[in-house]
């Protein structure tokens, strides 16, 4: 039921995405820390359909409460499922890796640090890659992990995609998917979701970044005062100097 | 300076010690040619990124754990829970890097202006030397974050130590003290990076700067100037190195605190050259990264291990390229300084070795595909061609110099 709801805020947003481009193996997201309302939708994608299985175990949840403007009432609500799971603690999961190993057969891997690892233009093309493929144990594969062991979360927003062919060298190979019609919310919206989501991960990644952007554009006025003090005072005392 | 007459606390502490002996000796009345250019803002700079490095350097290890089960979360305890501990971090990789880009300008300053040459071998000596503890202080450091890329570069350098012929296997277990790199080898190198290294270059650079002091500085026309001196006893082309130079390097401070900042706020990563993507996955003894890339400032001498084809002749042309350095100032037997009055050949090689030697930085990071290689090998003989080509230049008496002039021009 909570999906559903979130999935009906998400289709109310229209947000001010300009095109996002479709899945292909060079599609680019453009993240940007500083956009509050975008972390914030992706912070709820997040908690809702990857922390089922994976964790963010050098995260904490007052740590998105205090950098996204949630308070923590409403970080509790929205963010924390887990029973027993206090504000202040990090994001981790039920779920055992042995477990995982048994279920999937592949642990899922911690994502605090995924963005900053592959970069947030894999993770976008990760999340918008899955396409229908019926050798596969769940039914889908991906275009940027081949042979994936995750089942594809997001078909209920998404719809299950066909695989877009094209001929390379001879050989017919996946280059990307086709739009997926049969999701409860439209192509462009799933992009939009899909980039909040990169977005937050991005943030997760590395959760000081916005800050010490504001911080270095005032670091740099200084530098650059002092840099006219330090010219002027050099000129002066170098005057006699022949 | 009579230190022992005047009055007040300064008359009281120099009647004890040698405060403002040593002030004037190195600072106050220590003369400096007057016609230094771009080139030399490095060495003082150097001592700034070294000092960066040492007060970072302490904030970090009051919340760093080194051992293989805390090491790489508490690098991001550092990130994120940690009072200003990002700002703390980013500014120690980011001087690490910095701190390299300094000392090769300086380096190659000095073979510009032949600041190597006779009476400043042990100088360009002790310089040699503070490179070399560098190397190790960033190898070792480059170890503490236990990400993939630490433990998988560690694994690929002390195997070098493995290649040498007999010992080498015992060597190599000696440096790691495991089978294996583990938290044992992590252990050791962190005393190494935050107390040994460190105390030897601190070492090295009083040294350094004692027997700059002692000779005096070149300058870019090479010309000796206390050949030169005035009524005073002073160098008629020197001046004060304070207040002239301490203003002036403050300019120097200003211009290179503003490109540390832009790294350090706005790419702290460097376009994954300071801080590897990799490494934001911890150490995995059972998964080799795809690409074992060393960091920028290594790959110079990695290109040009790679670029021979045996692993043991690979090492000893890696350390090869570190020792001749130590030989320079034999190898030139040029009698003029400056490159400003040396031969065309002259200005011809050191521009080939200063491309050869960017064009290893690049290869060193690049996967070792045919092409890269070759080029290695072009880019190798080139580093090691300029020491021949001087040698041979120089000894035999080859080189067409220009007139130096009698004093230091302003240009």
């Amino acid at each position: 039921m909570r999906k559903f709801l979130l999935t009906l805020t998400l289709a109310l947003v229209p947000g001010l995405l300009v095109a996002l481009p479709a899945n292909s193996v060079s599609a680019s997201v453009d993240v940007d820390p500083h956009d509050k309302q975008s972390l914030q939708r992706g912070a709820m994608l997040f908690a809702n359909y990857c922390m089922a299985c994976h964790e963010a175990s050098l995260m904490r949840y007052n740590r998105i409460g205090q950098d996204l403007g949630l308070d923590e009432d409403l970080v509790e609500k929205y963010l924390i499922f887990k029973p027993g799971t206090q504000v202040h603690d990090v994001m981790t999961n039920v779920m055992s890796q042995s477990d995982a190993e048994q279920w999937f057969g592949a642990p899922a891997p911690d994502l605090t640090l995924y963005a900053r690892r592959h970069g947030p233009d894999r993770v976008y093309r990760f999340l918008t890659g899955f396409y229908r493929d019926d050798d596969q144990p769940f039914g889908v594969n991906n275009t940027v992990v081949s042979g994936v062991s995750m089942p594809h979360v997001l078909e209920v927003m998404q719809g299950l995609p066909e695989p877009r062919y094209e001929e390379r060298d001879g050989r017919m190979v996946v280059v990307g998917v086709e739009e997926a019609t049969n999701g409860k919310v439209s192509p462009a919206e799933f992009r939009g979701a899909m980039r909040d989501l990169t977005n937050f991960m991005d943030y997760m990644a590395e959760p000081v970044k916005a800050e010490r952007e504001r911080l270095g554009v005032r670091v740099l006025i200084f530098l650059f005062i002092f840099l006219i003090v330090a010219y002027l005072l050099k000129r002066e005392y170098w005057k006699d100097v022949h | 300076m009579s230190e022992t007459k005047s009055g007040g606390l300064m008359g009281w502490i120099d009647a004890r010690f040698p405060a403002t002996k040593m002030w004037n000796e190195h600072i106050g009345e220590y003369y400096a040619p007057k016609n230094f250019n771009f080139w030399y803002y490095f060495g003082s700079l150097a001592l700034l990124v070294l000092v960066i490095q040492i007060l970072s350097g302490i904030w970090l290890t009051m919340n760093y754990v080194p051992s293989g089960a805390e090491a790489f979360t508490s690098v991001e305890y550092i990130m994120r829970d940690v009072e200003w501990g990002w700002l703390i971090r980013y500014i120690h990789t980011t001087g690490a890097s910095a701190f390299f880009v300094v000392v090769y300008l300086h380096m190659f300053r000095a073979l510009m202006y032949g600041s190597y040459q006779k009476p400043r071998e042990l100088l360009w000596i002790f310089g040699c030397l503070i490179l070399v503890a560098l190397m190790a202080e960033a190898f070792m450091g480059y170890m503490l974050p236990w990400g993939q890329m630490s433990y998988w570069g560690a694994q690929v350098i002390i195997n070098l130590f493995a290649a040498v012929p007999v010992i080498g296997p015992d060597l190599a277990m000696w440096i790691r003290g495991d089978f294996i790199i583990s938290e044992i080898t992590l252990n050791r190198f962190f005393a190494l990076h935050v107390v040994a290294v460190p105390l030897a270059i601190i070492f090295l650079v009083v040294a350094h700067i004692l027997a700059l002091h002692e000779v005096g500085s070149n300058n870019p026309d090479g010309v000796e100037i206390k050949k030169d001196k005035g009524e005073d006893g002073n160098p008629k082309d020197g001046i004060p190195f304070h207040p002239y130079y301490t203003v002036k390097d403050l300019f120097g401070v200003a211009v290179f605190l503003i490109f540390f900042s832009i790294v350090v706020f706005f790419m702290p990563d460097f376009f994954g050259l300071f801080i590897e993507p990799p490494n934001f996955e911890p150490a995995n003894p059972l998964v080799t990264p795809d690409h074992i890339a060393p960091v920028w400032y290594f790959a110079p001498y990695y290109a040009i291990l790679r670029a021979i084809p045996d692993t043991f002749g690979g090492v000893v042309a890696m350390g090869a390229a570190i020792v001749i350095l130590f030989f320079l100032p034999w190898l030139d037997r040029g009698r003029v300084r400056s490159i400003r009055y040396r031969g065309l050949s002259f200005k011809i090689a050191l521009g080939l070795f200063a491309i050869g030697f960017v064009l290893l930085t690049y290869l060193g990071t690049q996967p070792a595909t045919g092409l890269n290689t070759l080029l290695s090998r072009v880019g190798t003989v080139i580093y090691f061609g300029y020491f021949a080509f001087l040698f041979i230049y120089t000894a035999f008496g080859l080189e067409r110099t220009k007139p130096v002039p009698e004093r230091v021009t302003m240009k």
